[in-house]
């Protein structure tokens, strides 16, 4: 029983790097980037709700919708201000301004809401389901986490393979400049992106602080660079290699605290990310692309 | 282009100021200071006044203020308290410090939490500025250095007085540890615990640790404790975490009794926590708000007028540091023309061999090693307020 147990807290805590770690996969995949700043989007979104749901009073519904429109908002003019700029400019150079822009997000709600750590309401209630007999209790945050994160990666997959947008960005993906040649807005499909990405990013926001309630404006930053790591872990670049790539985290992070030792949890973690690159260095599904010269 | 740019601009612009519209009340002053005139004796200290520690850098800085306030009003001896703020951050403090030292800082009262006073302890040693810290607890704030004195006990007292304590008072046969293992504070507690669990034949069933990266699901520490059948759960660590760990264990039904230290102090006060999770909550702390002590009354009846709370004791130790200073002054005629240097001495010299009554402990006196002796008192959360247990 507390296998399984820790097999669900696995999961759920896998799916929250899952659903933050499909928003860094789609852009690497989409604009060949690396954005760091996704962890503090997701910080940005549950501040949203928080705001929403514990200062007005409003329906959670309503928190989660707020939240969505300001991170897909903020995640779009990030693009436009800080990325777009950059296009054409070496990867590295794209990369430190990710980074600056993460800092700058963090300072920015340092100031604006402090440092001081606030207890997120959970959006669907403390209760949770008791099955045999009480032995097993799964809380309805992580019910609800998992379902949000397989509806989540089926409408993507859907999105993907049977949209015109979702052909568009996979376009894009393959060969910017020949996308461009056969007539598609390649910078309205980044843009598109990275609505979509950040829209996740509250989404996991949410579901973050439900389940483990402190929200500071560091609260993004631990969880972005997990879920970059999931995202490298199931091959980036690849939605199920996000997905799959994310549960195997939470799942392995779980079980190294559980059995093996909770000092080492997070470089047993670690461990498993250097010897899976070692054998497969795309990741588990990662596709290896050869360099045309 | 041009057109572009002043798009970007205001597009940024509106954004600062949609997430400023959200934005909360402005952020307090992070620095106060009497506006003594420059005959007061100048008093440096550096403490988290915003950030996760923050209620026991307000906490601190609110009472010692009282204190120099009730000093000042007396005449004669003249005190002029400065406050930096330092986020529970070692490299921040040691900036903060350094920030007194240009203001002229003649005393110091060091940092309130352990990490930072570490880094502030060893500066004040280098530069010869007496400090005596209200709350940093750990035993490495005093080591080696024979001017930086604690008025809280050093963690070693707390983690045997803790297991003495449950052990005395029969609260528990078998105790679970969840502690942090890279903090100072956290780990040197435990230490003193296990060992005088040990002597006292208090039987640890199950020891678990958490990190800064990793101090969000404790359900395996929990199950781990519950499996085990603990009945006690030690938690020599902050609020913060605690009210996850106190979340967590509702959410499986489990209800064993939990045990802090004063890291615990403050759990009440979270914005947004439900306080009916704390239920039942023992705590060791110095410091009863409820005493009938015609001292701590006058000092908890003034401290809600100004600041709206019942203090908590951090407020009572920074209260106690600026009184047993004071004291210290007027033992070795101190006046506000000396310099840093000759206070200190004079102050090591008053510090090692004066006997003082507080808030915070009666008959306090303190070792060559800069460590507190006092009785630690119990306390325990009743309908969301801290009650004496004793």
């Amino acid at each position: 029983m507390a296998f399984l147990s820790h097999l669900i807290s696995g999961v759920s805590l896998g799916s929250i790097y899952a659903i933050i770690a499909l928003g860094y996969t789609m852009v690497y995949g989409i604009a060949k980037m690396l954005n760091f700043a996704h962890g503090d989007v997701i910080m940005v979104g549950a501040y949203s709700c928080f705001f929403m749901v514990s200062r007005y009073e409003l329906p959670a519904v309503v928190g989660v919708v707020v939240a969505m429109v300001v991170c897909t908002i903020l995640g779009v003019t990030i693009e436009r201000l800080a990325y777009r700029p950059l296009r054409q400019a070496p990867a590295l150079a794209v990369l430190i301004t990710a980074i600056g822009v993460s800092y700058f997000l963090q300072n920015s709600a340092l100031l604006l809401w402090t440092s001081n750590p606030k207890v997120f309401p959970s959006i669907v209630g403390n209760g949770s389901l008791k099955l045999f007999d009480g032995q097993l209790s799964i809380s309805y945050t992580a019910l609800l986490t998992v379902v949000t994160c397989i509806i989540i990666m089926m409408a993507l997959t859907w999105f993907t393979s049977k949209t015109r947008m979702g052909k568009a960005m996979r376009a894009v993906s393959e060969d910017k400049g020949a996308a461009q040649l056969m007539g598609i807005n390649v910078n309205a499909t980044i843009s598109m992106v990275f609505a979509i990405g950040s829209a996740l990013a509250a989404i996991a926001g949410i579901l973050l602080c439900s389940a483990y309630p402190t929200l500071s404006p560091t609260t993004g930053s631990m969880p972005g660079i997990k879920a970059f790591t999931a995202a490298v872990f199931g091959g980036i670049g690849s939605i199920p290699g996000a997905m799959i790539g994310g549960i195997l985290l939470g799942v392995i992070e779980i079980f190294g605290k559980a059995y093996i030792s909770t000092q080492l949890s997070d470089a047993i973690v670690f461990l498993v990310l250097i010897v899976v690159l070692l054998v497969r260095p795309t990741g588990l599904l990662g596709k290896s692309v050869q360099e045309k010269v | 282009m041009k057109m572009k740019k002043t798009l970007a601009c205001t597009l940024a612009a509106t954004l600062a100021f949609a997430l400023a519209a959200c934005s909360e009340d402005a952020p307090t002053t992070t620095a106060s200071s009497t506006s003594a005139a420059a005959t007061a004796i100048k008093i440096g200290a550096t403490g988290p006044l915003t950030g996760g520690a923050a209620i026991y850098g307000q906490a601190a800085r609110n009472g010692a203020q009282i204190a120099v306030d009730e000093i000042n009003a007396l005449g004669g001896i003249q005190l002029e308290l400065n406050y930096q703020d330092d986020e529970h951050d070692a490299e921040k403090a040691v900036n903060a410090y350094n920030t007194l030292k240009d203001w002229g800082m003649q005393i110091s009262l060091g940092s309130v939490t352990s990490t930072p006073a570490i880094a502030t302890g060893a500066e004040n040693f280098t530069d010869r500025i007496f400090a005596l810290t209200p709350s940093a607890s750990s035993v490495d704030v005093t080591a080696g250095k024979d001017n930086v004195f604690q008025m809280c006990f050093a963690d070693p007292n707390q983690g045997s007085a803790s297991a003495q304590y449950i052990v005395d008072q029969k609260l528990g046969t078998k105790v679970a540890v969840i502690y942090k293992n890279d903090d100072a504070y956290s780990t040197g507690i435990f230490n003193t615990f296990k060992t005088t669990a040990e002597t006292l034949g208090l039987e640890i069933v199950s020891t678990s640790t958490f990190t800064e990266d990793s101090q969000q699901d404790f359900s395996v520490q929990l199950g781990d404790a519950k499996s085990k059948g603990a009945d006690i759960i030690f938690l020599p660590i902050y609020y913060t975490p605690a009210s996850l760990i106190l979340q967590q264990a509702a959410s499986i039904d489990y209800t064993p009794k939990f045990f802090g230290v004063d890291g615990m102090d403050g759990i009440l006060t979270l914005e947004g926590f439900n306080t009916a999770l704390a239920e039942g909550v023992i705590l060791l702390t110095p410091f009863n708000a409820d005493s009938t002590d015609a001292k701590t009354e006058a000092f908890v009846a003034t401290y809600q007028s100004k600041f709206g709370e019942v203090p908590n004791q951090f407020a009572a130790d920074g209260y106690d540091c600026i009184y047993a200073i004071y004291q210290a002054i007027q033992a070795g005629n101190i006046t506000v023309d000396l310099s840093a240097e000759a206070i200190n001495d004079i102050l090591i010299a008053q510090f090692t061999t004066m006997t003082f009554n507080g808030i915070t402990g009666t008959d306090v006196t303190w070792g060559t090693n800069g460590q507190v002796s006092k009785a630690p008192k119990g306390m325990i959360i009743k309908n969301g307020a801290y009650a004496g247990l004793d």
